[in-house]
Formats: C-alpha cells, sequence, structure tokens
C-alpha cells in the first residue's frame, strides 16, 4: 500500500523480528550448542556463536544412538507412509467419485469419520489389534461359524496370526488407515471436467487407464503436496512407534532415539542431567530431513496442508 | 458429490474401495470398538475372558481425584496453548502481510518450526529452560530456586506450554497468511483510499474477514492440544513433577501400558473421545455455517 506510515513500520518490523527470534533462536541453540564441549555448555551464560566442536558431538550421538539404522527406519516409515497414503487415497477416491454403487456414500462417511479421531486417542486398542492384525477376522469368523465349518474340513483349529509389533509394516499401517489424503483426492476429482471424462470414454479407455493415465498425470501436484504433509507426519511420529517397537536397536525410529540422549524426568529419577552438547547434536540429526523437505517443498507444502485439513 | 458421468461396472468400484475399507475396518473401528468392550467389561484377574462391568470401569474413573486434575490441567494447556498460538500467530501474520521489505524473509522463517518434530522441539525447550544450562540458567545462577521446573509443578506447566505453542504457532501462521492472501487485494486498496490506515483496516476489514480461519483454527487447536501433547511432556517433564503436566493423554498411556490397566484406559479413552466429537462436531454444525461473511 502506499502510504507513509513511518511510526507504524518500524513497529510492524519490530514485531516480525520479535517474531522471527521465537521461530528461530530454539533451533539456533540447538545448533549452536551442539558444537560446544560440555564444560562449555555448562557454565551459564550460553554463547551465540557456535564453537567447534560440532563433528565430535555428532558422531559421539551418532554412535550412541545407532543413529544409521535409526534414520534409515524412519526414512523407510515415513516414505511408505506418504506412498501408501498416495495409493490408497487415490484409488479409494477414484472409486467414491467416478463410480456409481450401492453403499457408497454409507462407504465414505465411514472413512470420513476417521478424521476425527487421531490415533493417540485410541492407543491402547490399535495397540492390541496390532500385536494381532488378524484378530478382527477371526473374531468375525469365529461368530459366523466359518471357523467351525474349518475345523470340520480341514481338521485343525482356525487360528489366524500375523503380529505387527515389531516390523515396519507395525510402524506403517496404522498411520495409513486414515483419511487424510482420500479427502484431498476427492476434492480433486470432484473438479476435473465431464468433458474429460467423457473424451477419454469415447476414444476407448477403460476406468483404469483413465485413472492411471490421465487422472494420476494431472493431479502430479496434489500428490507432491500430499507426499510432503505425510513424510512429515510420518517422520515426526513419537507415541505410536514407542509402542509397536521393542525391539529398538533394530525398528526404533530416529525421533525415538531423543529419548536415548535423554535421561526421563520421572518422579523416582527426580531429573538427571543429560550431556546437552550430545543431545542437541542428536536432536539437529533428527530434525534435519524433514527440514530439508519443507525447505524445498514448501510451496507444495503449503498448498497440501491447507488443502488437506478438511 | 454427485457427478453427472460416471462408471457403471459397480463392481469395480466397490473392488477399489476394498483396500481402504480393509484398513480403516482394522485400524480404526475394530479398535474404537474394543475400547468400547473394554470400558464395559472388567478383565478377570488370572485372564479367562471379560466380566461385564456396566458403568463401573467409568464411575471408578470418574471417582478418582487424580482424573479430574488430570482433565483440569488439559483445559488449562488447551486453552493457554490454543490463545498463544492463535493470538501469537495472528498478529504476526496481519503484520507480515504489510508486505514491508523482508516479508518473504520472516514468511518463510515463521513456517519451519511445523517441521520439527514435537520431541525434538521439547528437547531443544528443555534446554532453553534448564536451570543448569542453555538461557534460564543465567538468571538462575543469581537467583537460586527463582526457576526450576524439574521441581516446580506451575514452571514444568508453563515450559510444555511454550514448546507445544512454539510448533502451533507455525501452523496457525500458515494458515492465517493463506486467508490473509484470499481476502481480495481491491478490498483493501479501496479502504486506504477512504482513508483507512493500516491498523484500522487490519481492525475492521481483515480480522472479520478471516473468521472463517479463525474459527477453523481454533477448533483444530483445541483438538490437537488435548491430543497431541504426549511428544512434549514424555522427553520435557514425563508427566511430573508429582503429576503437575499429567495432561488426559499422558495419563491414558500411564495407565494403560505402565500401569497395565486396560479398562480404566479404555473408559477413559472413551470420555477423551467423546469431547474431541463434541468439538468436531460443533465444527461442522454450527461454525461452519455461522461463520460466513460473504
Amino acid at each position: 500500500m502506499i502510504e507513509r506510515t513511518p511510526i507504524l513500520n518500524a513497529a510492524t518490523h519490530a514485531i516480525l523480528i520479535c517474531g522471527i527470534l521465537v521461530a528461530l533462536v530454539p533451533m539456533w541453540l540447538v545448533f549452536v550448542a551442539a558444537t560446544l564441549t560440555l564444560p562449555e555448555i555448562n557454565t551459564p551464560p550460553i554463547s551465540i556463536i557456535p564453537g567447534t566442536h560440532l563433528i565430535e558431538n555428532l558422531t559421539e550421538a551418532w554412535v550412541r544412538t545407532g543413529m544409521g539404522s535409526k534414520l534409515l527406519n524412519s526414512l523407510i516409515m515415513a516414505v511408505a507412509v506418504a506412498a501408501g497414503k498416495i495409493i490408497f487415497s487415490s484409488i479409494t477416491a477414484f472409486g467414491i467419485v467416478f463410480f456409481r454403487f450401492p453403499g457408497r456414500m454409507l462407504m465414505f462417511w465411514m472413512i470420513f469419520i476417521t478424521l476425527m479421531l487421531p490415533l493417540e486417542v485410541r492407543i491402547v486398542p490399535t495397540y492390541a489389534v496390532a500385536s494381532n492384525a488378524l484378530s478382527p477376522l477371526q473374531a468375525i469368523f469365529d461368530v459366523t461359524g466359518i471357523s467351525w465349518l474349518y475345523q470340520q474340513v480341514a481338521g485343525a483349529e482356525l487360528d489366524m496370526q500375523w503380529n505387527l509389533l515389531n516390523t515396519h509394516t507395525g510402524l506403517i499401517l496404522p498411520l495409513v488407515a486414515t483419511a487424510t489424503g482420500t479427502f484431498l483426492y476427492r476434492q480433486f476429482f470432484m473438479t476435473i471436467p465431464d468433458e474429460l471424462f467423457e473424451a477419454s470414454r469415447m476414444d476407448g479407455a477403460g476406468p483404469m487407464r483413465f485413472f492411471v493415465q490421465i487422472l494420476m498425470p494431472l493431479s502430479r501436484t496434489n500428490m507432491i503436496a500430499l507426499f510432503t504433509i505425510m513424510f512429515l507426519y510420518a517422520w515426526n511420529q513419537y507415541l505410536w512407534p514407542i509402542l509397536v517397537t521393542t525391539d529398538r536397536e533394530h525398528f526404533g525410529t530416529a525421533v525415538m532415539a531423543l529419548r536415548l540422549l535423554i535421561p526421563a524426568v520421572g518422579d523416582s529419577t527426580g531429573g538427571a542431567v543429560p550431556d546437552w552438547n550430545i543431545a542437541m547434536a542428536g536432536c539437529l540429526i533428527v530434525i534435519t530431513p524433514p527440514l530439508v523437505v519443507v525447505a524445498a517443498l514448501q510451496r507444495f507444502f503449503i498448498r497440501g496442508l491447507i488443502a488437506s485439513d478438511k | 458429490m454427485a457427478r453427472k458421468t460416471a462408471y457403471k461396472a459397480a463392481w469395480l468400484g466397490g473392488l477399489l474401495l476394498v483396500p481402504q475399507m480393509a484398513l480403516v475396518l482394522t485400524f480404526f473401528y475394530w479398535p474404537a470398538g474394543a475400547a468400547l468392550f473394554w470400558a464395559f467389561t472388567l478383565e478377570r484377574p488370572w485372564g479367562g475372558g471379560n466380566d461385564f462391568a456396566g458403568f463401573d470401569n467409568f464411575l471408578s474413573v470418574f471417582n478418582d481425584s487424580a482424573y479430574w486434575e488430570a482433565v483440569i490441567r488439559s483445559f488449562v494447556f488447551a486453552f493457554s496453548a490454543t490463545a498463544l498460538a492463535m493470538l501469537g500467530a495472528l498478529v504476526l501474520a496481519l503484520f507480515c502481510d504489510r508486505q514491508l521489505r523482508f516479508f518473504r524473509v520472516v514468511r518463510t522463517g515463521l513456517i519451519w518450526p511445523y517441521a520439527v518434530a514435537a520431541p525434538a522441539a521439547a528437547v531443544a525447550f528443555r534446554f532453553v529452560f534448564a536451570p543448569e544450562a542453555g538461557i534460564f540458567a543465567t538468571i538462575v545462577k543469581q537467583h537460586p530456586d527463582w526457576w526450576n521446573p524439574a521441581q516446580n509443578g506451575l514452571h514444568a506447566m508453563l515450559m510444555i506450554i511454550v514448546a507445544y505453542s512454539w510448533k502451533y504457532l507455525a501452523y496457525n501462521f500458515i494458515f492465517f497468511i493463506a486467508g490473509l492472501q484470499a481476502i481480495p487485494r481491491s478490498l483493501i486498496e479501496a479502504a486506504a483510499m477512504d482513508g483507512a490506515g493500516p491498523l484500522l483496516r487490519m481492525r475492521t476489514l481483515q480480522i472479520p474477514l478471516l473468521a472463517p480461519t479463525f474459527f477453523f483454527l481454533l477448533v483444530i487447536n483445541l483438538t490437537d492440544s488435548f491430543v497431541d501433547s504426549f511428544g512434549i511432556i514424555d522427553i520435557t517433564t514425563g508427566g511430573g513433577p508429582s503429576k503437575a503436566t499429567t495432561l488426559m493423554v499422558y495419563k491414558i498411556y500411564f495407565d494403560g501400558f505402565r500401569g497395565l490397566d486396560y479398562s480404566g484406559a479404555a473408559a477413559q479413552s472413551i470420555v477423551l473421545m467423546l469431547l474431541i466429537m463434541v468439538l468436531t462436531f460443533v465444527q461442522f454444525r454450527y461454525i461452519e455455517r455461522k461463520v460466513h461473511y460473504t
């Protein structure tokens, strides 16, 4: 706006500088603390200029937590959740938007309602399901008498087991089972003009061909947006990975590894003091990948975030 | 919802929904049902099935003063964190949208905290607020006992509120900025021509037009602050000192997995689910309809 408001402009800058300080100073402190030695860090006031021990601290944090395999697990989990979400939700939205069949709306609402209850609220029973993912099916078979039939025919009791604890599948699947992406894709498919649909049909393309060769390329922006958000969401998970992995050495994630560097504060321990420089170095390792993703794909990230949250 | 044209092959349409339905049934509806089952039954002490318990589990939860303390703390946490994160973000977004010099740098920088995992933010803030090292240590050295979140419940609560709001400040900022950008520039220019200064325009034009965004964020923030606090609490305070930061979600985790009281945890989960559902319902029914000024 063309107007002269020097005092207000100064105030604006002051406010924005405060904001940016609030946002970035904690991250900067993490970085600085990761470059100091333990004695340096424990003598306040803390310096604002980085020290010279970054590499040593990073190495130490890496070794103490076995970060290599944890980063790999986090990467597998984040990419698989993001990819799974894209695949499942695009297929589902395609079925809902481009087909007519009885029960379609009911199923849409059944999927949509999952937006309402995040994983954290139903954590205890979801854990029980993860210890045997086939238990719902087993229960249904038991009640309907299929188990009994099986026992008569095969002579053995029907006992289906699929333990997801301490597996990558267990880390991934429950995080995919929500409606976030489905809704995003549904919104997008609704904007596809009928003419395009008709034209493809006239040219002899079947449903699957239309889906793969026309809809998928058209939805590329959506896809990247959804990917960034889900990558972040999965990488930053904490409670679920803690529960589902007891074999932390092989299946722990990077964010969980922070726990190894910071002694738990419980009422019993009374709060032991961590090696702050090492903890901060670990913290730095953990936050870098999502920050890189956001910095690189910021445009898509923002678009996706705003479109996907209902 | 309905398109004019669609495929008639109902079997294929149904088939396409099978994978997601299987996932949702297994990992959403079954657990939700199991929570109900556990909430209304009690496991026999030496195994061998569950006995129907009616509302006993709920009654024992409701008669537990520790539970109500957790509920009150959750509400205090939710409302303070929401207020802090939303008002901060609103002010920053309004001033950032004046598009003075360097506003792009500010906009980018303010988004980054959202990418940081909650436990990582918790590690950072535990350091910032630590009495032995970091920023607060400088003051604590002169005035011992002035600040100690490991001993003082109020300090611990302040710490988790700030650490939690830090991340949601970025989240809200993104939405407010998007909301402000959706306001037609010509409208603001017209107001400027009529002699309304920047502050008057904010108060009478931009803030009212942001109302839908504001109420949307209000519900999301409240819901999330009831649900999403686990990572912060577990790393910074572990629910202490003396349970001063044990919020509802943390108590469910603690009772369910440490105390192995599945029925009690399930009853608490059901209560939390109802609370979240009420909030979401309010959003869909009331706010979505009332707050459109176009």
